[in-house]
């Protein structure tokens, strides 16, 4: 492509500082009627302070209740049954560290924290914003609530972070409402109102996929500013493996309810281990192929969460199935100590799972 | 290319379509003006071969697709279609009576198949209906039809007495494209038929629609809004913007060299999935147009990086600039614009 260059990437950022969202062992599971569904099955991943962190799954691989667990929003009869979502909280000290599954969901430190610390970048902003309230409105609202000032000071702040994001004339777009927006310019006073507290960490749920390619770029393009002007983290969450290699440092790659690899997204790309990883990159379509070629597919379709396999869950489409391990034993994130470790029984031995974890 | 088709012989024929939707305002829904959803365009359609047409939402894609299924009533110009029996009809102004057995020979595939599926009919009521509709009354030959076409798309006939909530994302879409071959149509219209369903689903579909085409002779027009999907299926793209065609060409032509910079633009938006070729240049600014107060002289000029003064006044015509390649730009012949390189193959490992 003749418009884009070489980047040298910027290797593991931040080393030596520990991460600002930890999140080990976390399970979240659905207790309905049918059975129990575990939308989020031992995941394990960290964010370090002004990382892009990429999570690709296709649906139903437990993306989206991941990030619900660690701001604390998910809806009945969804319930953190175990692990630890261990955030850096209040200022630089490193003792500060909570664990934000003993808070109450519904409690004064969750909530300062949820909106405040960590902010989200919801998928549909038509869906997200009140059409009955200006979206100055709304964000007076959200900085009131975090911050100290006073209604002129929180509308004049407000404007700053519209014009920020690259909003045009934010005076007079302040008092509009969001159905008289573009889908680009809503999607940028989304990013505005998330901005609005300065957080250390941004959610940003799929925040691209409702708007077309030329408004994606745009969005993208300013996501990557603002990142490296406020040095904010980011978990980004997305299924577009096109979306992850643009903007993501390291990047986790779900399927049902596991972590099957993470790593820098260099290798994840170049150098794919597990084979869900290495079978996802092959199917993607590519304005790089051929013109009319067939792609390689991952064979079947991804089971429903109540017919869980037994095993690895990839197993049944899995071109590397191993029989009698892979069919029996969950493969853990391994190796520990690897910047690209994979949850697959083809790169270590059946291990106790627990022991894994860490 | 698909060699296969029956001659190369025109199957669709599409010459100045206009569709505008009246704006209404007031007590008595006076006539404010008209949102130009579709206006002024031309292309046609070889019989064996696929047609993509993308551009941005509310670009008209979706209408232009509707037009020809007679779904909706064009305002103007001539939508011709090449029948079974080898007579040209116009689709835009035939009356109701002599449309209904033309239905038969077009089908459309919907976008989500999760809408497009009556929950309450089983796989042998939902595909058997056009069947049914087109007066096959025996339920035995209707339930061998079913069983075949099921088949065909790579679904269990013993699936047909189930329902379809019993069935993912993508089986879904496949008992969809089974309800459009049921009655062995010639041109299918597919409006964005894998943008609902996940990767790892969406090539699978992909694949089917292929491998459709060549045992079946199908033609297709393909609706999309993502380039790569469109670059794996068609032999032709139309590229378009606010209800006009910016760019058509042979698909290779069009992702490696193409010649309007909208379609340029469009091209260096396409997230690339490789970590290490990251975009620099800065993206195509501001939002496209309403259709319902479009800019002066070509739509594209208040966005477009090269604009000339001739832009802002006079509207371009869609001229051949090379063999089958048309661009409606006052520049087309001067501009040499970035496009895609291709790929050998998957590129994996290092």
């Amino acid at each position: 492509m003749a418009c884009a260059t070489r980047l040298i990437r910027t290797v593991s950022p931040m080393t030596n500082s520990s991460p600002l969202l930890s999140v080990r062992n976390l399970k979240t599971y659905f207790n309905l009627d049918e059975g129990v569904v575990k939308a989020v099955d031992g995941v394990s991943f960290d964010v370090y302070p002004g990382q892009v962190l990429g999570i690709v799954g296709e649906s139903g691989c437990g993306k989206s209740v991941t990030i619900k667990s660690v701001l604390r929003i998910v809806e009945k009869p969804g319930e953190i049954v175990g692990g630890e979502i261990n955030f850096r909280s209040g200022d630089a000290s490193d003792q500060g560290l909570i664990d934000l599954t003993r808070l109450d969901a519904r409690g004064k430190r969750m909530r300062s924290i949820r909106g405040g610390e960590i902010a989200l970048i919801p998928q549909e902003p038509m869906a997200a914003f009140s059409p009955v309230h200006t979206v100055g409105n709304q964000l007076i609202e959200a900085i009131l609530l975090h911050q100290p000032v006073s209604k002129q000071e929180a509308r004049r702040i407000a404007i700053d972070r519209l014009r920020e994001v690259g909003v045009p004339s934010p005076e007079e777009r302040i008092d509009a409402y969001s159905w008289e927006l573009s889908g680009g310019l809503r999607q940028r006073v989304m990013i505005a109102m998330a901005l609005s507290c300065h957080p250390k960490l941004l959610i940003a749920d799929e925040p691209t996929t409702a708007i077309d390619v030329t408004t994606q770029a745009q969005v993208l393009n300013l996501l990557r500013a603002l990142q490296q002007q406020l040095n904010t983290a980011i978990i980004f969450i997305t299924h577009d493996l096109g979306v992850i290699a643009q903007i993501a440092d390291h990047v986790v790659i779900m399927y049902l309810g596991r972590v099957m690899e993470t790593g820098p997204v260099d290798d994840i790309f170049h150098r794919p281990k597990h084979p869900y990883t290495k079978a996802l990159l092959q199917s993607i379509p590519s304005v790089q192929a051929q013109a009319r070629t067939p792609l390689p597919t991952i064979a079947g379709t991804i089971p429903h969460p109540f017919n869980r396999p037994t095993g690895c869950a990839f197993h049944p489409r899995c071109p590397d199935v191993i029989a009698g391990a892979c069919d029996r034993h969950i493969p853990a994130l391994h190796p520990v100590n690897d910047p690209q470790p994979v949850s697959c029984f083809l790169y270590h031995d059946i291990v106790d799972e627990e022991v894994a974890v860490r | 290319m698909n060699s296969n088709a029956p001659n190369g012989q025109v199957l669709l024929d599409v010459k100045h379509l206009q569709k505008y939707f009246p704006i209404k305002k007031g007590f008595f829904k006076r006539v404010v003006g008209h949102v130009r959803a579709v206006d002024d365009v031309s292309f046609d359609i070889k019989a064996g071969e696929t047609l993509g047409l993308v551009g941005e939402s509310g670009c008209g894609k979706t209408t232009i697709a509707r037009c020809i299924l007679r779904a909706l009533k064009p305002t103007g110009g001539q939508v011709l279609f090449r029948t079974e029996a080898d007579r040209l009809v116009d689709m835009a102004t035939l009356p109701g009576e002599d449309l209904r057995p033309l239905r038969r020979e077009m089908q459309m595939i919907f976008q989500d198949p999760f809408a497009s599926l009556n929950p309450r009919m089983n796989l042998l009521d939902i595909v058997g209906e056009p069947l049914l509709v087109n007066g096959m009354k025996d339920r035995r030959r209707r339930t061998d039809r079913v069983a075949e076409v099921l088949g065909l798309v790579g679904l269990r006939p013993e699936y047909m007495r189930r329902f379809p909530h019993a069935f993912s994302g993508g089986q879904r879409q496949r008992i969809v494209i089974a309800r459009a071959l049921a009655l062995n149509p010639r041109l299918i219209v597919a409006d964005e038929p894998v943008s609902a369903l996940d990767v790892s689903v969406q090539a699978q579909v992909l694949n089917l629609m292929l491998e459709l085409q060549q045992r079946l002779h199908l033609t297709y027009l393909f609706v999309a809004h993502d380039l790569s999907v469109v670059k794996h299926i068609a032999d032709r793209v139309a590229v378009m913007y606010v209800g006009k065609i910016a760019e058509i060409a042979p698909t290779p032509d069009l992702f490696g060299a193409p010649k309007h910079p909208y379609t340029a633009a469009l091209l260096s938006a396409v997230p690339v999935a490789d970590p290490r070729v990251r975009s620099t240049q800065p993206p195509l600014s501001g939002d496209v147009p309403s259709p319902a107060n479009p800019p002066s002289g070509c739509y594209f000029h208040p966005r477009c990086p090269h604009v000339i003064d001739r832009c802002r006044t006079e509207t371009p015509a869609l001229e051949e600039t090379s063999p089958g390649h048309y661009v409606s730009c006052h520049r087309a012949h001067e501009l040499v614009l970035p496009g895609i390189g291709e790929l050998p193959a998957a590129d994996l490992g290092d």
